[in-house]
Formats: structure tokens, sequence, C-alpha cells
């Protein structure tokens, strides 16, 4: 247990509430987060081991906090926070990007930086319209009625990085199995041998293309040609780097996609303004991201002692950063609970900030607005199937989206 | 009145913000890194180019206004 050093600041009023809890609605933060809210910029949360952690949930300090290399993402610093049972299990492990720090992470982020560019998404997106017409037509074909997340959510983005990356769709089944259980455990061991099935499978892909005397196009076959041939990267980190990219490529977009859809069919007006107005979906995608705060709980260790507005964060302290509050802070967005397509949502943290801010944030930009244009385009009655109360969404302790999304036009 | 940018590239990670908010200004070159667009080397009265230093995530873009 990290004890409370320094107890100046409004982090003294309230008592640490448990990180991470279930949401109430899908697209809401727990209520049980009030607390956080009431005590911007910095309070306290215990994490399900006990221990005590420090809560960033204003958004000028998360802003300065998550750019700070004083913070480390490095996984395997004894001291490093641990948010869930099954995260034990991969604390030793040398993750690759995120779970580094620079030096040796922007070694890494540099060679991944030219495929994921903003120029890059551009060009990717006619093949992203037809892989949203083709998934919409098949929809179409055999409806009315569909469960969304399987017809469409999860294959969208799941296609998109296969194509990008290399990886033979006709494995998806497999994959995303696995990626739900390394995000879900729920135990330790769930997620560890699910990472393994991963590493193995994309380990045999990598040695498959490295046999290969023709490079394909995908980035993995660019980091094993190009990074891995000439001793830029070992085949650990190679691997390391391929299972994020794919499950970062896929599950995170596919949760946007469903519980994207969810709040819009939940408020009707702002439905109708897009419908109306569709040069308004990049601004919706923005305000949307912002709202949802899908991956909420980003985590740090102290490596050195951090003064921040007021509160002193001591080496060897871990901190949270609560995304879904942070882009709720009424200081930057007036009426923050409200989904409002006439703000700029422009400086969310939702893809998070400073070195580790997402890589494929542009590409998911695109993706998400191919599918939810498309799929409220070509559906225009489209609507929840049963009532909005029956319809499952995913615990607290994982990235946030809908279990089954069950609809018909 | 006189604007200058400056990017610095051993911090630029490539998130391509700047691109994303004031592309009249912003693009990125073949590594991904920000670069000014030729032409747009003071800002190009970009309304938006505060809000596009503001959006990177590394604070790599300072603009003075002299």
């Amino acid at each position: 247990m990290t004890e409370l050093t320094d107890t100046t600041g409004p982090a003294k009023a309230a008592d640490p509430v448990a990180f991470p809890q279930d949401r109430t609605c899908p697209y809401h933060p727990p209520t049980g987060y009030g607390p956080l809210r009431e005590g911007r910029p910095v309070s306290r949360v215990t994490l399900y081991d006990g221990r005590e952690v420090w809560a960033v949930s204003g958004h000028s300090a998360a802003r300065a906090l998550l750019a700070d290399p004083r913070l480390s993402s490095d996984r395997r610093r004894p001291e490093f926070p641990i948010p869930t049972a099954r995260f034990a299990g991969v604390r030793d492990r040398r993750v690759a990007l995120l779970g580094l720090d620079d030096p040796e992470h922007q070694i890494q982020r540099r060679m991944m930086i030219p495929s994921f560019t903003v120029k890059r998404a551009a060009a990717l997106r006619p093949a992203i319209q037809k892989i949203v017409d083709d998934l919409l037509d098949a929809m179409i074909e055999q409806g009315p009625g569909a469960e969304l997340v399987s017809a469409f959510a999860l294959p969208v983005p799941s296609m998109v990085i296969c194509d990008l990356l290399g990886v033979p769709y006709a494995d998806h089944e497999f994959f995303e199995e696995q990626s739900r259980k390394l995000l879900r455990g729920p135990t330790a061991d769930d997620s560890q041998n699910a990472r393994k099935e991963l590493e193995t499978y994309l380990g045999g892909l990598i040695d498959a293309k490295a046999g290969h005397p023709e490079p394909g196009e995908g980035v993995l076959d660019d980091l094993v040609h190009k990074q891995l041939s000439e001793g830029a990267l070992d085949r650990a980190e190679v691997v390391s780097l391929a299972v994020i990219l794919l499950v970062a490529g896929h599950e995170t977009t596919a949760n946007m996609i469903s519980l994207g859809t969810y709040t819009l069919l939940q408020h009707p007006d702002r439905l109708a303004e897009l419908r109306a107005d569709p040069a308004l979906l990049p601004t919706a995608v923005e305000e949307l991201m912002r709202m949802l705060s899908i991956a909420d709980g980003l985590l740090r260790v102290a490596v050195d002692d951090i003064e921040i507005e007021g509160v002193t964060i001591r080496a060897g302290e871990g901190v949270m950063f609560s995304t879904s509050v942070i882009n709720r802070d009424d200081s930057v967005y007036p009426d923050p609970d409200a989904l409002d397509f006439g703000r700029s949502a422009r400086h969310h943290v939702a893809f998070g900030f400073g070195i580790h801010q997402c890589l494929g944030q542009n590409l998911a930009r695109a993706e998400l607005e191919i599918a939810l244009g498309s799929l409220f385009a070509r559906l225009p009655g489209l609507r929840l199937a049963v009532p909005a109360e029956e319809i499952p969404f995913k615990p607290g302790d994982t990235i946030q989206g809908m279990l089954e999304l069950p609809v018909t036009w | 009145m006189h604007t200058d940018i400056e990017i610095d590239k051993d911090l630029c990670i490539g998130a391509g913000q700047c691109t994303l908010a004031a592309p009249s200004v912003f693009t990125q070159d073949d590594d991904g890194y920000s670069m000014l667009l030729p032409g747009a080397e003071d800002g190009a009265g970009s309304p938006m180019l505060r809000e596009a230093a503001r959006a990177c995530p590394v604070g790599a873009i300072t603009v003075t206004e002299s």
C-alpha cells in the first residue's frame, strides 16, 4: 500500500473510491466516480488489490502529466499499479510501444508512424468504404434485423487491420476471441494464455513472412523485411508489436462503433442533425469519442517527485487517468454530460496524450466516420430491436462497449 | 506582425494532430513527421494555427509572434 504523503490540495476531501467500477449507463462514467469529478484535478482511488493511487480527473493536469517523462509506462517496474486481476499476469512482460518509456519507445514509435499518418488514413478510405458497403449489403439482404456487433461493428475494424497489417482475415474468429480474453480475463491465467496464443499465432505468421522471398504489402511484412532482417528489432519485439497492433487495431474501434451507434440511437435529436448534415460527421465522431471515453483508466508510475496543481506525487506512487471524467471537465466542456455536435471536442484525451497517444487514431477516425455515416445513411429506419435497458454492455474493468446490439430497420 | 513556427522533430511522434487541426499549414513528411507546407511557413493566416500547436500531444510546435 502506498502512503499518502501529501494531503494538501483537493485530495484531502474525499475517501478514495474504488476503481474501476461498472457503468450504469454505457455512455456515462460510473455514478460512483462522482468524487473524482468533485475532487478535480487530482484525487485518490483504491485499486482491486487494496492499493491507493492518485486519480487524475482535471483536463489541464491530465495533459501536463500525460506528457511528463517523470511518469513511466513500464509495467516491469515493481511499483507499477495493477488495476485488475488479469493485469497481474502480464506485468513482467516487455510490452511493445505502450509498455515502454523513451528512448526505447521512441525507436519503435518512429518505425510505425509512416503507416499511420493522416495521409495514409485518407488513402485507406476507399478500401474502408468497400468493406463497410459489403457488410451493409449482406446485412440488408439477410434482414431486417441483425446483431450489430457480430454483423458490423467487429468485422469492419478486423478486416481493415488485417488488410493493413497483412494478417489473413480467415483467422478472425481465433484472434477476435483471444483478444477478448486478453482484455477481459477475467483471471490472470485467461489473459496470459490468450497472449501466448496470439504470440504463437503471430510468431508463426512472421516466420512464414520471413521465409517468403517476395514481401507482401502489410505493415508486418515491412517489419519483417526491414527492421527484423536488418537487426533493428528482434523476433520477440516484432511479435509483441504485432500483438499490440492487431488487438488495439480492432477491439477499440469495434467498441466505438457499437457504443457510438447505441448512443446516437438514444439521442434521436442529435441523430436527426447528423442525418440532415453529413458534413457534421467528423465533429460528431470527435464528440462521441469525448463522451464515450472507452479506454477509461490509463496507468503510470512516478519515477520522480512531481508537483501538479497543488499536489505532490512522490516517486514510486501510482497514477491513474480516468479519461471519462477528464473528458467531462466542465471548465473545458460546458454542460459536459450532453452530446453536443455544436461544440469542438478537440483536445479530448480519449486517445491519451503525450508520447503514447494512440498510434492508430487517424485510422480510427476514418473508420468511425465511414462506418457510422454509412450505417445511418443506408438504414434510415435503424432502431434497437429490444428495450435499451435489456442490451448488455461491457464491465468497467475493460474497454467499454456493447456486448451485443440487436437492431432492426 | 511576423509569425514564426518551429517544429521540434526530436519530439515529434507523428500523431498528425497538427495536420488534422490546420491542414492548410501542416502536413506529414514521408517518415510521418510534422512539416510546414510550402508557402505556409508563417502560418498563412490560419485561424487554427494555435489550436494546432495546442493539439500536439508532445508540445513539439512553438508559435511565436513578433
